[in-house]
């Protein structure tokens, strides 16, 4: 008799919907590709040297658990800069393997068996299976398109139970681009405050803000002793491959969260810690160049979609249009699929981010404007065939 | 002059690709066609907008000869119009591509495109050199062009990302 090795909680996983998508276009050849979830740009190349100098050098073993010091005092420093929330480099700041693995060591810190995770849909395909990981229990709301993809404080409350632990924010938004403002998120931390919930705000995206000033859900009155604070320098820095971010946290839970970080990763790779201290120093003037290079790939292809018939808000901040594709009697799916196969263009089904991402495609503008333009061109010319 | 935040906007896009069709380019900067028609026009009158030029790599072109001279030179500026009169009459060459006022050991930075060595070095000697206002010239050729005008000729920036990525 063969044993089933596996445990039950990775049998019922399910894998990824991107997963599908990824499998079809990778076989294909050229492909335009508006399903990328990273920058196009390359790591500034002040950054790159800097991880090459510390390799020369011979910076080549572990850190501090939490981090080089050094680097958690840069990170600390432009927090109060460019957020102004303010985190003690000493004990409220942790420098993760990305900001996923900042997530996941939230959730096993703050979860015990049974505790409800509040998880707005549509979200980031991890969130989900990192509640569940941790043994908690992720309960789904959706935000709605008629709301611009934002949830209301209503929504929220219509599902808090006594197990209720935390909500889990992502503000700018993957996939939607939906941004909070100031008084939308005074709204959910009255909430937050009234049930005494943690919120645990990932704010990776919030460099990349077109619109309006971005405000970190920590500068709300009462919430920063409640908010886990998630960042990290893959997509306002252009660095996803280095897989590096932070958290902070008040000194509590922080403290609480090392124990986990330290005995399941020691600390994060040395030399990305480098680079990441060189972008923090000298990196501000390439960030800005591609916010603007965004912002205006932003406003070309929302205005493109809203062209042909596909009805777009304008997202306020990350690097995803979310447009409709209801008025093509399609599903996401059968809409992704076939315009892949039929244009070779690469989008990703909205479904696969929530039950609310349906009838809609994420479409990333984080890609060229020639690119861009190609990919407006097959879609005009997808979309007449079907009418 | 004082530019409008969209006027910046669209020179900067202009600067980088000269071609983008005026549709793409209203649509990056929330203009309807016509605004933007209208501020390219008035921008091109006012000469902020100077010219559209293409950059061309030479280093590609077989039985291309021309080459590029960065000459350094020093002179005494004049009286009342100082370093004005001079650049003037260096820049009026048809050789001369750019001219630029310089900080530091010399004064001006000439650059120059010949089609060989003997016609910058007749150039220099024959025409340059013997400007009144001239004191000194030290002339560099360029050998490689790697990157010009915010442009790597052999860049191996290519899109190395997954296709589709969460």
């Amino acid at each position: 008799m063969k044993k089933n090795y596996l445990s039950k909680k990775a049998q019922a996983l399910k894998p990824s919907g991107i997963r599908r998508f990824f499998d079809l276009a990778a076989g294909m050849k050229g492909v335009v590709s508006l399903g990328v979830g990273e920058p196009d740009f390359v790591t500034p190349w002040t950054v790159r040297e800097a991880a090459i100098l510390s390799i020369e050098q011979g910076y080549t073993s572990y850190s501090a658990n939490a981090g080089l010091l050094e680097l958690r005092k840069e990170i600390s420093g432009y927090m109060k800069k460019q957020f102004n929330v303010m985190y003690s480099p000493s004990s409220e700041i942790i420098v993760t393997v990305g900001a996923s693995q900042a997530i996941d060591i939230a959730m096993r810190t703050i979860l015990d068996p049974g505790d409800e995770v509040i998880i707005i849909e549509p979200c980031f395909v991890s969130y989900s299976p990192m509640v569940d990981m941790a043994g908690g229990v992720p309960v789904h709301v959706q935000a709605l398109k008629e709301n611009d993809f934002k949830i209301l404080p209503s929504q929220l409350e219509e599902v808090i139970t006594e197990k209720t632990k935390a909500i889990l924010l992502c503000s700018p938004n993957n996939p939607t681009g939906s941004m909070l403002n100031k008084k939308e998120l005074e709204e959910i931390a009255e909430i937050a405050v009234k049930y005494d919930l943690l919120v645990i705000a990932d704010e990776i995206y919030a460099e990349l803000v077109y619109d309006e000033e971005y405000t970190s859900l920590a500068l709300i009155k009462g919430m920063r002793e409640r908010t886990i604070l998630i960042s990290g320098f893959s997509k306002g820095f252009a660095m996803t491959g280095w897989r590096l971010g932070f958290v902070c946290a008040p000194e509590e839970i922080t403290q609480a969260m090392l124990k986990i970080h330290q005995y399941a990763i020691m600390c994060a790779p040395t030399m990305a810690q480098f680079a990441a201290i060189e972008a923090l120093k000298n990196g501000r003037s390439d960030v800005e160049e591609m916010v603007k290079s965004y912002r205006r790939r932003r406003n070309y292809i929302v205005q493109s979609f809203n062209d042909m018939g596909l009805t777009c808000h304008t997202p306020g901040g990350a690097f995803y249009a979310f447009p409709s594709i209801e008025s093509t009697g399609l599903s996401s799916e059968e809409f992704a699929e076939r315009l892949l196969l039929e244009e070779s263009v690469a989008v990703v089904p909205g479904n696969v981010f929530g039950v609310s991402g349906e009838g809609h495609i994420r479409c990333s503008y984080a890609t060229s404007m020639e690119q861009l333009q190609e990919a407006v061109k097959r879609m005009n010319r997808f979309i007449n065939k079907l009418i | 002059m004082k530019l409008t935040h969209k006027e910046l906007e669209i020179v900067e896009i202009l600067e980088k690709d000269a071609r983008i069709h005026t549709d793409d380019l209203a649509k990056m900067v929330q203009l309807s066609m016509p605004e933007t028609k209208e501020i390219i026009k008035k921008l091109e009158e006012q000469k902020v907008i100077v010219k559209y030029t293409s950059v061309i790599d030479w280093g590609k072109v077989e039985d291309h000869s021309g080459l590029t001279a960065m000459i350094d030179v020093k002179v005494t500026p004049k009286r009342g119009v100082g370093f004005d009169e001079i650049a003037e009459r260096i820049y009026r060459y048809k050789e001369v591509k750019s001219v630029y006022l310089m900080s530091g050991a010399y004064d001006l930075s000439v650059e120059i495109e010949g089609k060989s060595m003997n016609e910058v070095a007749h150039f220099v000697s024959q025409k340059l050199s013997t400007l009144d206002s001239v004191i000194s010239t030290t002339t560099h050729f360029i050998l490689k062009k790697y990157k010009h005008d915010g442009t790597i000729f052999e860049s191996g920036d290519d899109d190395k990302r997954i296709v589709v990525s969460p």
